[in-house]
């Protein structure tokens, strides 16, 4: 598939999805993620693969755990009320390390909210939405193509790393339909995950070897009747109430993800260099932002961007290092200050940090950007 | 020494169980593995025990799933059977066994047994049913007689309980049976009758908790509690030839529904056919 | 199937609930404190129902020859 095609962001993130050797989807309809169900439907069975709509969103992702732990890669897709239903079973996924990938596509919250209209209002939830201390990689999408790339890099970490992975789309890139020439799919880099079979008496199918962080898989149905749960639980996959056991196996957990954060972590910047002020926003948004940018550089002001395309873990670091010399921080976002905290904590004492957001389900304008970078200081919250 | 069975079938390194004394789930628990053990010796049907994926959600019930010895996935409350989905819908050859209880498979799980069953998907799903929630304390569950006493029923409850083999074939299961834990036979044999049914199959066992369920409702110890179902429960046979009079307050056990509904995984293949136009699409590597 | 048969008590298993001893058709077992145990040697018929309804698996039949 080389010639450019008209191509809506939920059907690239199918097509992305067959590209990284996705068969098999379970979800369940809510707007506005229902085209990546519907396209799913369509081409799943043509690669062989297996569709099915679920009861609701806690089957969904208890089918995909399910599918993947039998060795295929499984993906669902949903919004905010059925990511909110999805979040005990993603905890899950996390602690037995059973590798899938999750689409959020943001509309606003809370509850039914405004069902149609745009938002990020999740950003927060992808990070803490289940409970406990768990590692988090969540990828936010800013234009078709992308949405495509980022859902073959979705599953990619999630093999490599044995972990769900949250894509969060909003719904500006989910129904936005732009041109796009999809890569040859034979062009890409797809990860699978390790896998292990019978290392003899080696009955621990979670055994790390040192200075690792990701054990090997054994798939059922191979020969190797080890367990999973979502109990505590140590090397050989069996619940433990050994604090120190339990205690470890989370930090690893937690280390795979964090002492990996150079290989997870990408970030997009422009106009960055002999920036003054930096726009930082991530998905959808940067489409505006760019806008703005663009006409406040004609008018010579030194405006540039720092984007998340990894929005969890937080690139910290790279914010630091790549906004060094910038004087003004501008987070711009479809909420009401969720990734604000993040910029806030990783900014430089000298750093002002200031906000644009939107809670009504309309979309942030360039005006309304272009009013931020030139209004007066402090927190600017647009309406 | 333990037998022969449990040495081949059991992972001895985490027996004697977490159950109280006399509590059913070690029967049933028994009975699975020598339905299996009995399916793998007969020659005109050797399981494979590879292909065996025993899968349990939460609860009393749910720990079996970490004492049998095959490939076994102990998953979220009420969430076994929509993992069980999955791993059928990815390997439709593995035989899944959903092994759960009466609250995680017909209260907080009871959305995924009807839609399974609906879909007739082949999965294997046996409800170890002992009328209360043991693992927390002894709250009532939708099985839970009206009537009876539990933690959270202190003036006796209030609901109307369901029958999980009635709801089974009301979702259009084509399976529907019920054991209990003294008919051992009998219920080993329905047991290896479900695995073999190639559709969704369910059978609801009558297990028995004497240290919540019957202590709250002076149901007597685990003797009595098997007397009970020694004399009220009755297996198909012998209840066909009893008089009006004589079933009065008696329950049946057996294969209580059976239909040959097209399978969901043979269905979809033909899906994949139609969709893929006769290729054999690439599986996933 | 067939041969001759013994039956073994696995006390450390038994957890005293006696339903294996209550519903023995020979009459052949009790409790004994909280463990089950054989009245007399000869008393079982080897029928195995102990073993069928042994929650714990403390009770069951071996075949003494192959």
């Amino acid at each position: 598939m080389s010639k450019a095609v008209l191509m809506q962001g939920n059907e690239a993130v199918v097509e992305g999805a067959i590209a990284a050797g996705a068969r098999f989807f379970a979800g369940y309809p809510i707007t506005p993620s229902t085209e990546i169900a519907e396209q799913s439907a369509l081409r799943l069975p043509q690669v062989g693969g297996t569709f099915i709509q679920m009861e609701d969103e806690l089957a969904s992702v208890a089918a995909v755990l399910g599918a993947s732990a039998a060795g295929v890669k499984a993906f669902t897709a949903t919004s905010g009320p059925g990511f909110s239903l999805m979040q005990e079973n993603i905890g899950y996924g996390m602690m037995a390390e059973i590798p899938c990938v999750i689409v959020d596509v943001q509309r606003t919250g809370p509850s039914t909210g405004l069902a149609t209209s745009p938002s990020q209002g999740d950003y927060m939830q992808a990070r803490w939405g289940t409970h406990g201390d768990h590692p988090v990689i969540a990828l936010s999408p800013s234009s078709v193509l992308e949405a495509y790339r980022l859902t073959v890099r979705a599953f990619n970490l999630s093999e490599k790393y044995r972990t769900p992975v949250i894509l969060l789309m909003d719904e500006i890139v989910g129904h936005m339909r732009e041109g796009v020439t999809l890569p040859n799919p034979n062009e890409l880099i797809i990860n699978s995950r390790k896998m292990s079979f019978h290392d003899g008496a080696n009955k621990q199918c979670y055994f790390v070897p040192e200075g690792q962080y990701v054990p090997a898989m054994k798939p059922f149905g191979r020969g190797e009747r080890y367990n999973v749960t979502g109990l505590a639980h140590d090397v050989s996959g069996f619940p433990t109430n050994d604090n120190a056991v339990a205690g470890a196996n989370i930090k690893r957990l937690l280390d795979k993800v964090e002492k990996n954060a150079d290989d997870i972590i990408r970030t997009e910047e422009i106009l960055l260099d002999d920036a003054e002020t930096a726009v930082v926003c991530f998905g959808g948004t940067k489409r505006a932002a760019m806008d703005a940018i663009a006409a406040l550089r004609e008018k010579g002001e030194k405006v540039g961007l720092f984007r998340p395309v990894t929005v969890w873990p937080f690139p910290e670091k790279q914010l630091r290092e790549k906004c060094a010399h910038v004087r003004r921080l501008l987070v711009v976002e479809h909420n009401h200050g969720q990734m604000l905290l993040q910029v806030q904590r990783a900014a430089a004492p000298a750093q002002r940090v200031d906000f644009l957001g939107r809670i009504d389900g309309t979309v942030i304008t360039p005006d309304d950007i272009i009013a931020a970078i030139e209004g007066k200081e402090g927190e600017y919250h647009a309406q | 020494m333990p037998s022969d069975l449990v040495h081949l079938f059991m992972r001895i390194d985490h027996l004697p169980h977490i159950w109280c004394p006399g509590c059913g789930n070690g029967t049933i628990m028994r009975d699975v593995a020598v339905a299996i053990q009995e399916l793998i010796d007969d020659p005109e049907i050797s399981l494979n025990r590879e292909n065996v994926v025993i899968v349990s959600g939460i609860g009393c019930s749910s720990r079996a799933a970490g004492y049998l010895d095959f490939n076994s996935i102990h998953t979220t409350h009420g969430r076994a059977i929509a993992f069980a989905s999955g791993i059928k819908l990815a390997n439709p050859k593995l035989n899944v066994i959903v092994l759960t209880g009466d609250g995680d498979c017909s209260a907080i799980g009871g959305n995924h047994l009807i839609h399974a069953a609906r879909r007739n998907l082949g999965l294997t799903v046996i409800a170890f049913n002992n009328n209360i929630y043991g693992m927390t304390g002894g709250q009532y569950s939708p099985t839970t007689p009206n009537g009876d006493r539990a933690t959270t029923a202190p003036y006796g409850n209030v609901d109307r309980p369901f029958d999980i083999a009635n709801l089974a074939t009301g979702a259009g299961a084509s399976f529907a049976a019920r054991g209990d834990v003294y008919h051992v036979r009998e219920t080993i044999d329905i047991i290896k009758e479900a695995i073999l049914h190639k559709g969704f199959s369910l059978v609801d066992v009558y297990s028995v908790c004497p240290t919540y369920y019957g202590r709250k409702n002076k149901k007597g110890d685990a003797v009595k509690m098997l007397a009970w179902q020694r004399d009220n429960l009755i297996p198909t046979a012998k209840y066909y030839h009893m008089s009006e009079n004589e079933r009065a307050g008696k329950k049946i056990i057996g294969i209580l529904s059976y239909n040959d509904y097209p399978e969901y995984t043979e269905e979809y293949a033909r899906v994949i056919e139609r969709a893929s136009g006769g290729k054999k699409g690439g599986a996933a590597k | 199937m067939g041969g001759r048969k013994r039956l073994v008590i696995e006390s450390r298993w038994c957890k005293g609930c006696g339903i294996c001893a209550a519903f023995c058709p020979a009459e052949a077992l009790e409790l004994s404190g909280d463990k089950v145990r054989l009245k007399e040697e000869g008393r079982c018929v080897l029928c195995g129902m102990c073993e069928m309804r042994c929650p714990d698996y403390a009770i069951y039949l071996v075949n003494l020859e192959e």
